[in-house]
């Protein structure tokens, strides 16, 4: 008897014991964690592939598990009573805004961080204040300024008025001068300006020594804000809702989200079909450059 | 401060000065852009777009200053960015100040020039006064016409939207008249015997005569009577006098208003000054809701920055073994609600939550035999929005939490465990403390961004289910942002009222912009700027 409680008390001292148990209970948390996590995605494909359309009739393993919700995505389907989709457009228009807004972006954002911490004039501080100020603002009644903004652009010039990219983008520009640059700042602080001054030795100018010594050594935090900027833009709905007003012009978000506005319950299959698709460049740009994405969150956390 | 100078000029060689070509090509693109600019400026004062032209010259004459002047070189570096900052970020901002002072919205769109002329189009029927005999025709179409005969024995022909003219029995398409001197026919027109144009409901509405000129209109199965003007502008006192009464109406907020509270629509824009703030507090109809609305706004931001740090920073902790199995995998699937835009994981959690249909139900309802009514019960949405909430936001938590621990040095936890410190004890005084110094920004961050969270609201739930008895388009789920955003843009009837959404949007600014200056003395960021060389 005393046995047994003998090996019982040295078993529960054990560091061994104690190291697997408290691994193995981890170990049981986490998979109900994942569960949680990963558990509307598993739904979503599922629906996805359900060729019932109502949300009412969907099981986990689909009982006869169809294509015909990409079909009808990809308007295959002339017999679809939604059939307002231009799935393949929506897509494209996304990639094609998001990618010209976030190198344009870029551009803007690394050459005032340049200024901003290579050189000291007057206001500087105070502009680095007040772009954080101006940020914080509630800018969704700016919506009514700035439709009749791109409305009247749009009279004078008609490729940068309402329902148009260029006129988006030009809008989605007024962000570059944002958080950003404060990101950026603070990387280009920590290069040595040393780096600088063997250029200037050499008689390089300002843009020079940007362009040809500072520019590669800023890769990593550009990949990160650019990736950010272009995850934001890829995910905007309000300021494209209001700007664009053609189905053919719509990005993604707003083509999916007034796709669901009326009988969401019967557009179950169709919507999943298309979260599904609209969500994988972006879950690929993660998991492709999940490190560097990490790195430049915990950075920004432990820099404040 | 003179000439950009550099951080250390002294002791290091300056960058050489502006080659002549380049300071050519320079001017020369000063000039084209300040062509298209006068052509772009022309055009649009051309269109009345007044406001776009002083944004638009602003901007030209900073490009000028930023492009010509020496000193001002560093800004050439973000001209381009302060150009879009001002178009797109600053004047809607200004403009949305502005608006917060004045009544725009729905019955006071219009300018004062633009609701004057309406005014003084009003008319009225005077009880006394000049009158005419009528007779009434009525064409296949449904089309009335009059004819009139006034005391002094002359006669008329009156059609809606048509001028009076003088007409006889005989003229071309008037018949010839009968032994009371009234035409038997009007060509087109059939006429209508004395008892049915009597009785004729249509009739005593009509306006005859062109609008804005002589209008006549019928007072009595006897009479008609020339319509007069109602309203009488008074540019002097800025008052409008009622002709048919002689009340007087004073322009009172973009109303003309009677000492009694009688108005005049339309109105029409005017500065209101502190109106919509003083309303925002006092007025008894929207203090309903808005007490429950801030309240929530409070509860939403406070609740999930909790939940998610703490999810968030559990699994951080749980996983921080650097020799734990399976960490890599583990990590890659929670960080999955993370790599969703945020408007698919929404749409998708509000089918999942539906009611009557949403695979969390059918599961509760098998568990328990009932579920709850997640979009119609204020209680219950407000749950499903953090639970919502929780899953958007852990796994941003989970990545700061886990790089945060890793900097915090291990011989304190050495130390500590040497002292007899227990595991809480080690948590409760290194890790929670170190870990908020890192993290305390972005929780912030986080509190300020759910604080208007206008996306999730609005997607998931558009802030229903609507408060009862709340005189506006209030709902318990509607933070102040998504009911700035349906007084402003979805008035469901109510009328749209852009000067009290733009005052709303300034004091959430004003609250917001507290918080955020306040972090920035927290963390010390101001000191960064100044100190970092």
């Amino acid at each position: 008897m005393s046995n047994i409680a003998h090996t019982y008390e040295n078993l529960r001292t054990s560091k061994k014991f104690q190291r697997r148990f408290s691994v193995g209970l981890r170990l049981v948390i986490a998979l109900l964690l994942i569960f949680f996590s990963i558990f509307p995605i598993l739904w979503i494909i599922s629906a996805s592939f359900n060729s019932s359309q109502s949300l009412s009739t969907q099981s986990l393993i689909p009982p006869r598990p169809s294509l015909t919700n990409y079909e009808r995505l990809f308007g295959l389907d002339p017999n679809y009573r939604f059939g307002d989709l231009v799935y393949q457009k929506w897509l494209f228009n996304s990639v094609k805004v998001s990618g010209i807004s976030t190198i344009l972006s870029l551009a803007i954002t690394t050459m005032a961080a340049y200024a901003f911490s290579r050189m000291r004039f007057k206001g500087r501080i105070a502009m680095l204040k007040a772009i954080l100020l101006i940020n914080v603002f509630p800018n969704l009644l700016a919506l009514v300024a700035i439709y009749v903004l791109v409305f009247q652009f749009g009279e004078l010039i008609p490729i940068i008025g309402l329902n148009t990219h260029a006129g988006l983008i030009l809008v989605y520009l007024g962000g570059s001068m944002g958080l950003n640059i404060w990101l950026m700042k603070g990387f280009l602080d920590t290069i040595p300006r040393d780096i600088d001054e063997s250029g200037m030795v050499d008689g390089a100018s300002h843009f020079q020594i940007f362009w040809n010594l500072l520019l590669p050594l800023l890769r990593p935090i550009l990949v990160v804000i650019g990736v950010i900027s272009f995850i934001g833009t890829y995910g905007d709905f309000i300021l494209a809702r209001i700007l664009l007003n053609d189905v053919n012009k719509y990005t993604l978000m707003v083509g999916l989200q007034i796709f669901t506005a009326g009988q969401f319950d019967q557009k179950w299959g169709v919507f999943a079909a298309g979260a599904l698709l609209g969500a994988l460049p972006i879950m690929t740009i993660y998991y492709v450059l999940q490190d560097q994405i990490v790195g430049g969150l915990t950075q920004g956390a432990v820099k404040g | 401060m003179s000439q950009a100078t550099f951080v250390r000029p002294k002791t290091k060689p300056k960058i050489m000065e502006e080659p002549p070509m380049s300071k050519l090509i320079r001017i020369i693109l000063i000039i084209l852009f300040d062509a298209a600019v006068v052509w772009f400026i022309q055009n649009a004062l051309a269109s009345g777009f007044d406001q776009l032209v002083a944004v638009l010259g602003i901007i030209a004459v900073m490009f000028n200053l930023i492009y010509l002047l020496p000193q001002a070189y560093p800004f050439r570096w973000m001209a381009f960015g302060l150009g879009f900052l001002i178009l797109f970020t600053v004047y809607p901002i200004a403009f949305t100040i502005y608006v917060a002072f004045t009544n725009y919205g729905d019955g006071h769109l219009l300018t004062k020039e633009q609701a004057l002329p309406l005014i003084e189009k009003q008319t009225f029927l005077p009880e006394t006064g000049k009158s005419y005999s009528w007779t009434a025709f009525k064409a296949e179409s449904g089309d009335y016409a009059l004819w009139l005969i006034n005391p002094e024995g002359e006669t008329f022909l009156a059609k809606p939207g048509e001028e009076i003219i003088p007409a006889k029995p005989g003229d071309p398409g008037v018949g010839d008249a009968d032994n009371k001197g009234i035409p038997a026919t009007i060509e087109g027109y059939q006429r209508l015997n004395p008892l049915l144009a009597a009785t004729d409901k249509n009739l005593v509405n009509i306006k005859f005569g062109l609008e804005g000129g002589q209008t006549i209109q019928v007072r009595s199965p006897s009479e008609a009577a020339e319509l007069q003007i109602l309203f009488k502008y008074d540019e002097a006192t800025d008052t409008v006098v009622d002709q048919s009464n002689g009340d007087v109406y004073e322009n009172k907020f973009g109303t003309f208003t009677t000492k009694d509270g009688k108005t005049i629509k339309p109105g029409f824009r005017a500065v209101v000054g502190i109106k919509n703030f003083q309303d925002f507090v006092v007025s008894p109809a929207l203090r309903g809701p808005l007490a429950q609305i801030i309240t929530w706004n409070f509860i939403f931001p406070t609740g999930t920055v909790l939940f998610t740090f703490a999810l968030g920073l559990a699994i951080a902790i749980m996983f921080n073994d650097s020799d734990f199995p399976f960490k890599k995998i583990i990590r890659s699937f929670l960080i999955i609600p993370y790599t969703v835009p945020a408007l698919i994981s929404i749409i998708m959690w509000r089918g999942m939550l539906n009611s009557e249909f949403g695979v969390i139900n059918y599961f509760l309802r098998d568990l328990f035999g009932t579920a709850p009514r997640w979009t119609t019960d204020a209680f219950w949405a407000k749950v499903a929005l953090l639970i919502v909430q929780l899953w958007l936001g852990y796994p941003y938590f989970f990545l700061i939490c886990s790089g945060a621990l890793q900097s915090i040095p291990s011989e304190l936890y050495e130390a500590a465990t040497i002292d007899g410190a227990t595991s809480w004890q080690r948590f409760r005084h290194i890790t929670l403390p170190l870990l908020l110094v890192a993290v305390g920004p972005l929780l912030i961050a986080s509190y300020v961004h759910n604080f208007n969270n206008f996306g999730v609201i609005y997607l998931f739930i558009q802030g229903g289910p609507p408060i009862a008895g709340a005189t506006t388009n209030a709902g318990h789920t509607d933070l102040l942002i998504s009911y700035v955003y349906k007084l402003a843009f979805e008035s469901g009837g109510r009328g749209v009222q852009y000067g009290l959404a733009s005052a709303i949007s300034i004091i959430v600014f004003l609250i917001v912009g507290a918080i955020t200056l306040f972090q920035y003395r927290f963390t010390n960021m101001w000191e960064e700027v100044s100190e970092n060389v």
